[in-house]
Parts: C-alpha cells; sequence; structure tokens
C-alpha cells in the first residue's frame, strides 16, 4: 500500500533512509565541483565507476580557454578514474541517461535539478548538489528523506494542437513554484497511458519547477517498448492502492496551447492571451522539448516555409540527431531557415550559443523562464514545440494551427 | 550552533540564477562567485553581505542545483540564511557548504538584528523570537562539522 516513490526507496513517506544508487551522474559543470570535492575529502578510489556517468552538455563545445582547460581535467578525471563519459555533441544528460541506462525501479541521482526527468521510466530520479555528487562518488550511497507524493490524475486525451509541454505548463500554474516542495508528483490515471514516452519525459522534467523531487510515471507497455528500442529489457509496474497526500485531478481534453510569461514558470496565459508578442529569437531544444518527437513536430509546422525570426534549434542528443537526418527531419528544418546547433543544453542558461541581449525576447521550448537567465535584460517566454514553431514563422507569439 | 548578524531582507522565490548567474559558473574562482552573487538581482548588494543573515521569503533557491550559489553567500560572508521555505537542493547544498539555513516565518526589516540557535531551534529579529522548523539529526552532524567534506573526513 505505498507509493511507487515509497516503494523503490523502500519506506514511508516522511522516513529518513541510507540508500545505495543504481545510476550517479554529473555535467561538465557539476563534475568540476564535485572532483574537487572528492580531492578535498581526500578520497582515491571509487567503490563502483560502473554506476557513474559523466555527460559534457552544459557548454558544448567550450566557449573559452578556461571552460576547455575545465572540461579537459575533468575528461582526464573519468579516464583514470574508469567513469563512462558522454563528451561533446553526445547530448544532454537527462536525454543520454532516457537512452537505455536508466530502467524503472531503479535509484537515479543526478548532479543536475532537472534529473527527475527520467522519473518518466518509473525510477525514483532526482537531484542533487555537487558536493553529494562527491560523496556519492565516494560512497555508492546518499540519504533521502522518503518524499509525501501528490497524484496528478491524468483523464481524457490531448487534443488540437495541444501537447505534452502544454500539460505541464498546466501543472505547473496548478502547483505554482512550490507547490510540490519537498514532494514527489505520480502521474496517474488513464490519461498517463496516452502520453508517449517522450512526453512523459517532458512532463517529468518540468516537475522540480513546482518545487517536487521527482515525476514519476509507472512504467506501462509504452515504456516496455521505449526502451526494447534501446536494447533493454524491463517490466511494468503495477501499482497499488496507496495514500496520496493530495489528489490533482486534470482533464486532458481541456488543455489548449500555453505559454509562460517573463519571468515566472508558473505565470502562464493561453497563448491566445499573449499572441502578437514580438520575438527576436525562438529556441527550440533543452531536456524539456528536444527529442525526436519535438523536431519532427516542429518540421511538419515548418516544412516548405521560412521562419521570420532567428530560430535555434538544438537536438537533445547525437541519436536524436541522427535520427532527424535520417527521416529527413533537420533537412526540412535547415530548409526553413533556422540555426542547427550541436546537441547539448544551448543557450538555457545563458551561458553561449544564443545568449540574449537587452531587451530581446525569446520564445522558447525550454522550462526556465527566470529574469536574466538566457542573458542580461532578455525575456523569455515558455511554450510548446508547435507553439514555437507557428510563432517563428510569424516572428511573434502564434497560437499554432491543429495539425 | 548559533549566529547573529544585521537582516537583509529579499522577497520571495529567489532562484539561483539571481543568486549565482550562469555566465559565472565556469571558474573554480570561489572568490568569483562571491564577488559577483545577487548581481542580476541588485549589484549593491555584494559588497554590504559580509556578517549578514538573509531573510528571504518562501521557496528561497528555488531552479537549478548549482552548490555556486550556496559558495558564493559563504565566500560573500553571509553568516546564514532564513526563509519561510527553501527549495530541496538549494537546502541541502546550504548544509553540505556549512551555511545554516533556517526555515522559519519571521517579519523582516533591513538591517535587524537577527540571532538564531540551531540547537534549540529558534531565531530572534529584533529581540522577537520566531521558532525554527528542526533539521535531521544528520543534517545537524554535517552543520557542525563546517559541511560534508570535514564531516566525510572526520567519520572515516
Amino acid at each position: 500500500m505505498s507509493t511507487l516513490s515509497e516503494v523503490i526507496l523502500g519506506a514511508p513517506a516522511g522516513e529518513y533512509v541510507d540508500r545505495e544508487v543504481d545510476i550517479a551522474f554529473a555535467h561538465d559543470g557539476t563534475g568540476v565541483l564535485a572532483r574537487e570535492a572528492l580531492r578535498e575529502m581526500g578520497v582515491e578510489r571509487l567503490p563502483h565507476p560502473d554506476r557513474l556517468r559523466l555527460v559534457f552538455d552544459h557548454i558544448v563545445p567550450a566557449n573559452t580557454g578556461t571552460t576547455a582547460t575545465l572540461q579537459a581535467e575533468l575528461r582526464e578525471y573519468a579516464r583514470v578514474a574508469g567513469i563512462a563519459l558522454s563528451d561533446a555533441g553526445g547530448g544532454i544528460c537527462h536525454q543520454v541517461m532516457s537512452e537505455g541506462v536508466v530502467r524503472p525501479g531503479m535509484i537515479v541521482v543526478g548532479a543536475d535539478s532537472h534529473t527527475c526527468t527520467l522519473g518518466a521510466f518509473g525510477a525514483f530520479a532526482t537531484g542533487v548538489g555537487a558536493t553529494d555528487m562527491a560523496a556519492i562518488w565516494a560512497s555508492g550511497e546518499t540519504w533521502f528523506r522518503v518524499p509525501e507524493t501528490i497524484a496528478l490524475d491524468l483523464s481524457g486525451q490531448l487534443s488540437g494542437a495541444a501537447e505534452p509541454k502544454d500539460l505541464a505548463l498546466a501543472c505547473v500554474a496548478e502547483l505554482g513554484m512550490e507547490g510540490a516542495t519537498y514532494r514527489a508528483l505520480e502521474f496517474v490515471g488513464d490519461g498517463a497511458a496516452t502520453i508517449s514516452m517522450d512526453g512523459r519525459l517532458t512532463l517529468s522534467n518540468m516537475a522540480v519547477e513546482t518545487g517536487a523531487k521527482t515525476g514519476i510515471f509507472y512504467a506501462d507497455a509504452a515504456t516496455v517498448r521505449y526502451l526494447a528500442g534501446h536494447g533493454v529489457t524491463a517490466s511494468p509496474q503495477v501499482p497499488e492502492d496507496c495514500r496520496y497526500e493530495r489528489t490533482v485531478a486534470i482533464d486532458l481534453d481541456e488543455i489548449v496551447p500555453l505559454v509562460a510569461v517573463p519571468h515566472r514558470v508558473d505565470t502562464v496565459r493561453e497563448a491566445e492571451e499573449v499572441a502578437g508578442t514580438h520575438l527576436d529569437q525562438v529556441f527550440v531544444g533543452t531536456c524539456t522539448n528536444g527529442r525526436y518527437e519535438d523536431l519532427a513536430r516542429f518540421a511538419r509546422i515548418v516544412r516548405g516555409k521560412k521562419v521570420a525570426v532567428r530560430t535555434l534549434v538544438i537536438p537533445a542528443s547525437r541519436s536524436v540527431l541522427a535520427r532527424a537526418i535520417a527521416a529527413g527531419v533537420l533537412a526540412e528544418i535547415v530548409e526553413a531557415g533556422c540555426v542547427v546547433g550541436s546537441p547539448g543544453c544551448g543557450p538555457c542558461l545563458g551561458a553561449h550559443a544564443g545568449v540574449l541581449g537587452e531587451g530581446e525576447v525569446c520564445l522558447s521550448t525550454a522550462n526556465r523562464n527566470f529574469k536574466n537567465r538566457m542573458g542580461v535584460g532578455g525575456e523569455i517566454y515558455l511554450s510548446s514545440v508547435a507553439t514555437a514553431a507557428a510563432s517563428a514563422l510569424a516572428g511573434e507569439i502564434t497560437v499554432p494551427e491543429v495539425a | 550552533m548559533q549566529g547573529t548578524g544585521p537582516a537583509i531582507c529579499l522577497g520571495r522565490d529567489i532562484d539561483t540564477d539571481l543568486i549565482i548567474a550562469g555566465r559565472y559558473l565556469r571558474t573554480k574562482d570561489r572568490s568569483v562567485w562571491g564577488e559577483h552573487v545577487f548581481e542580476d538581482l541588485d549589484p549593491t548588494l555584494a559588497p554590504r553581505l559580509s556578517g549578514s543573515v538573509i531573510v528571504a521569503g518562501r521557496n528561497m533557491g528555488c531552479g537549478s542545483s548549482r552548490e555556486q550559489a550556496v559558495v558564493a553567500l559563504r565566500e560573500a560572508g553571509v553568516v546564514a540564511v532564513v526563509a519561510e521555505s527553501f527549495a530541496r537542493i538549494f537546502f541541502r547544498n546550504a548544509v553540505n557548504v556549512g551555511l545554516p539555513v533556517i526555515e522559519a516565518s519571521v517579519a523582516c526589516t533591513d538591517g535587524a538584528r537577527v540571532a538564531f540557535d540551531l540547537d534549540s531551534g529558534w531565531v530572534e529579529v529584533d529581540g522577537e523570537r520566531y521558532p525554527a522548523r528542526p533539521l535531521s539529526e544528520k543534517m545537524v552532524a554535517i552543520l557542525r562539522a563546517g559541511g560534508l567534506v570535514p564531516y566525510w573526513r572526520s567519520s572515516r
């Protein structure tokens, strides 16, 4: 009679537990700090290097000599310590982990707040800081407070131009930016089964924008099929009757295209209300919406047309990029006049490759629109891929047409 | 564990991008973070932080897991952070770098004298005492050691 988080962590909500982790990963930003902390801890030998991953995604390829040197040091450490490294161009850590590394029932920690993305597989996946990561490298385990769970009970089916990102924005708007702090979100109900794995990853990804520790789906037939495609055998998870802290019912049929306006992720408007907002840049990508389905959806809308504004498209991983090339999707995106970047986080965190200037406005498919995040004085609106595509063609925020 | 300092009052939902911007993350030189802390929120704040206690509203430290945010506050000389509530990764990071974090609802005015006692579980603002939410035993032990690195070294 437990929530999925309670089942995986093996204790009831509210308890503190020490648990071995199955997978722990860090990226080029947090990995550098974790390495420093490990050095200060005086740890030489890691007990389980096979459970660790380093993924270079935040500033790839390196933008300055300093960044390149930091990455070179970490690359060398990965080699010496025997940690598998996904180097520049391999993709965003959460996406790389979603391509056959993470399986249902695992305990996964990542030194990145969006590690909750991997809850889409029925894993308990949560973000930690760099020093916590160093201690996990050193010991193979960490402590958790087993979270209470808020259920998002999904019914019906997304329709019209609405896509999982619109649902994610609706969930954040419903709960607020701290509505689920310290809690797990569990996506349940008949509606959950109608959402593709790429869509579930989008929903789990944005759980942290409500303060949640993770956003978890039960593994079902779709999960098993997706993982089989990555060479992994998995079984579905069967929900138990359990006690949720509260249940929020969401009717998917009522979801329409939404936009989060500056500078809060939970200030969400119907796209129609902000239609006509002038744009200087459109950005499609990130751990929220840089997957194959996203690129394919974008291409379907811009195919044979030209974007009216600077539009960056950054695939979430090399395998997403390769698939988009093979399917002809990438050619359509390039021919529409978009800039295609190498797989990684791109300008999401304002470090490189698409930073905004003072007063510039960007419509992004990312997960955060915090003040100045993509550049000082820049404004960020968040939307679905379809809204981003329609808006890129018009040069202003535009409600997408029903496909 | 006790401390005092003048209050610097901040609002709610202060995200870690506002504490230390993404453009300053690519270095191992911690002094850079102390220098640029809160730059995009209020560039006049950094030089005033030494010896102070930050008093924030709800959801302090939301957003990115970047540990540079708590290190920046520590480097700038912040004694402790009091907030009505914290985002969980920020909270854990603060404990891990030895920066006291105190969850309490207090009335704040800039410059008010803040005192806290983590062992007894209270915080005072200009003599007015408020209860603080207790930390887990492990968190208290980590804070007392000065952070997770010294805690680790002393427990091996």
